[in-house]
């Protein structure tokens, strides 16, 4: 009683603040959320506006996003048919090795993505460990396309298989197993059930991807090159604009800021029906 | 053009008075000295650093290395530097235009040159600009945005030819890198840059380079924080010795166009 008297007396004192939350942290907060609004602001005040649909439609600022789009989209779609198997056998299955397997699975997400390119320049590059057979197939993945796709995906496999397990971890198995015992199929099962139970974990995996996919740098430059049309995604394009105009480099970032922002929104701003 | 003959000239007359007069300027001074260079300045740089602190042992030296462009800007942006050397003159003049250097000190001490770089074991046989050209060879060179690809454009265009790469780079090391790996089977680089790995790739001429190379300028800045140890710096790269530590690295100078 004395409890639930304190918090509700607290509550009055200050309506608009949470229970348990201390001042100090509301503090915090406000310094966090400036700290990441400040070049927000900084990138809407520096942008020459009367220049920006000049800049941005550009060939080479054309050839980037939609380059950008297209890679972002297809190594999206890869880590989705990738990341539930693998996480669906990391979470519900015992192996020798699971947890080596989880740790090798995270590691992209903390080593610097020049690295990551580096490693997998050292495995599909031409001279590496299975590019020289895939080189003897005629199949030469440097400087394509598919470079970048496999670049992105490499980097962003690690936010899908995350956002799934946790999910998996905490929702059990028993609808699974009910729905087995009423002799429903593995595969009826795992469209039935366990793919609509990991839906939130899929959006917000699937958002996590491609914001990591569309932002790649690092990987990319290491293992795909950079050229127009080719392999020069928006980061890219960013990063070499800003060599010779840093006006065009500050509009191309504004376009890449709004279409994170907008796959954000889109996938989390619905009315909230399905929170879990 | 009438700019860098005047240069040259008193480069070369810094040359041959330089070690004498520079010898006592900063003598005893102590203190540290903030040095923006381009990046493809960094080994020499750090030894021409060596050389100067052993003969003012009161001052150390700091480097920022990066590309020219970038450096203009951090210089703009109000980063701390006493001295600037640039890779191309055109960044040293954008920095001149928006007021970020001395002009007076401001001088050409180095050229840097372009030659063509393969694999050791040179898998599609390249000997000549052309070559490196052809359908099917993956030849990686510097974007035109930055000096080492304006460069290549340049040379590519006075032998008649356009390029026709897989990537273009945004840092003359990440061509040398791809031509390393052997990713790509030729690259255009600075000659400085293909002495960097003389054990993984071999060199080739590119015609009409020696026509045309990229010219260094240093100057102090306009904010140096120690301008006479910014002014015994600039003497030193431009001393005998530093003169020999740049040609050390692959770099032409001044005294011998």
């Amino acid at each position: 009683m004395m409890t639930t008297k304190r918090v509700a007396a607290q509550s009055r004192r200050r309506p608009n603040l949470a229970a348990g939350i201390p001042g100090v942290a509301v503090a915090m907060a406000l310094v966090a959320a400036a700290f990441f609004g400040i070049p927000f602001i900084a990138l809407l005040v520096d942008i020459t506006w009367s220049e920006l649909p000049e800049l941005l439609t550009s060939r080479s600022a054309l050839d980037a996003l939609w380059l950008s789009l297209r890679t972002a989209v297809a190594a999206t779609l890869i880590c989705i048919a990738l990341g539930i198997p693998l996480a669906l056998v990391l979470a519900r299955t015992e192996f020798p090795g699971r947890t080596l397997t989880r740790s090798i699975v995270l590691v992209p997400l903390v080593i610097p993505p020049v690295v990551a390119g580096i490693i997998l320049t050292e495995a599909f590059g031409r001279r590496g460990l299975l590019g020289e057979q895939l080189s003897a197939f005629g199949l030469d993945i440097s400087f394509t396309t598919a470079a970048v796709v496999m670049a992105q995906t490499f980097v962003s496999l690690p936010f899908m298989v995350t956002s799934l397990e946790s999910h998996l971890g905490s929702s059990g198995q028993h609808y699974e197993r009910t729905a087995q015992s009423l002799g429903a199929s593995k595969w009826r099962t795992f469209t039935t059930i366990t793919l609509p139970l990991l839906r939130p974990g899929l959006i917000s995996g699937t958002v996590l991807t491609f914001a990591r996919a569309l932002g790649e740098f690092g990987a990319t430059i290491t293992f795909a090159g950079s050229l127009q049309g080719t392999t020069r995604t928006m980061p890219l394009e960013i990063y070499l604009a800003r060599e010779t105009d840093p006006d065009a480099a500050v509009a191309l970032s504004l376009v890449l800021i709004l279409v994170a922002v907008a796959v954000i929104a889109v996938a989390y701003f619905r009315p909230a029906t399905n929170q879990s | 053009m009438r700019r860098r003959f005047v240069a040259t000239l008193i480069l070369a007359a810094l040359a041959l008075g330089g070690c004498s007069s520079s010898t006592d300027s900063a003598g005893g001074q102590e203190g540290s000295l903030t040095v923006l260079a381009a990046a493809s300045l960094q080994q020499a740089f750090d030894d021409i650093a060596a050389g100067f602190t052993a003969k003012h042992p009161g001052m150390s030296v700091d480097f920022n290395y990066a590309g020219s462009s970038t450096l203009v800007q951090n210089l703009d942006a109000g980063a701390p530097a006493d001295v600037f050397a640039s890779a191309d003159e055109a960044n040293m003049d954008t920095a001149q235009d928006a007021g970020l250097i001395d002009e007076p000190t401001r001088d050409v001490f180095a050229a840097n040159t372009l030659v063509g770089i393969v694999p050791l074991d040179n898998p599609a046989n390249i000997a000549t600009l052309e070559d490196a050209n052809a359908a099917g060879v993956n030849l990686v060179v510097c974007a035109p945005q930055v000096p080492c690809g304006a460069l290549s454009q340049s040379i590519a265009e006075a032998a008649g030819s356009t390029l026709n790469p897989v990537s273009e780079e945004q840092q003359v090391s990440d061509v040398l890198g791809k031509v390393r790996s052997g990713q790509a089977d030729a690259g255009l680089v600075y000659a400085t840059d293909a002495a960097l790995a003389p054990d993984e790739v071999s060199t080739f001429e590119l015609e009409g380079a020696d026509d045309q190379h990229n010219s260094y300028p240093i100057a102090r800045t306009a904010n140096a924080e120690d301008p006479e140890a910014a002014a015994a710096f600039i003497d030193y790269v431009q001393s005998h010795a530093g003169q020999a530590i740049l040609e050390d690295h692959g770099f032409v100078v001044p005294q011998e166009r």
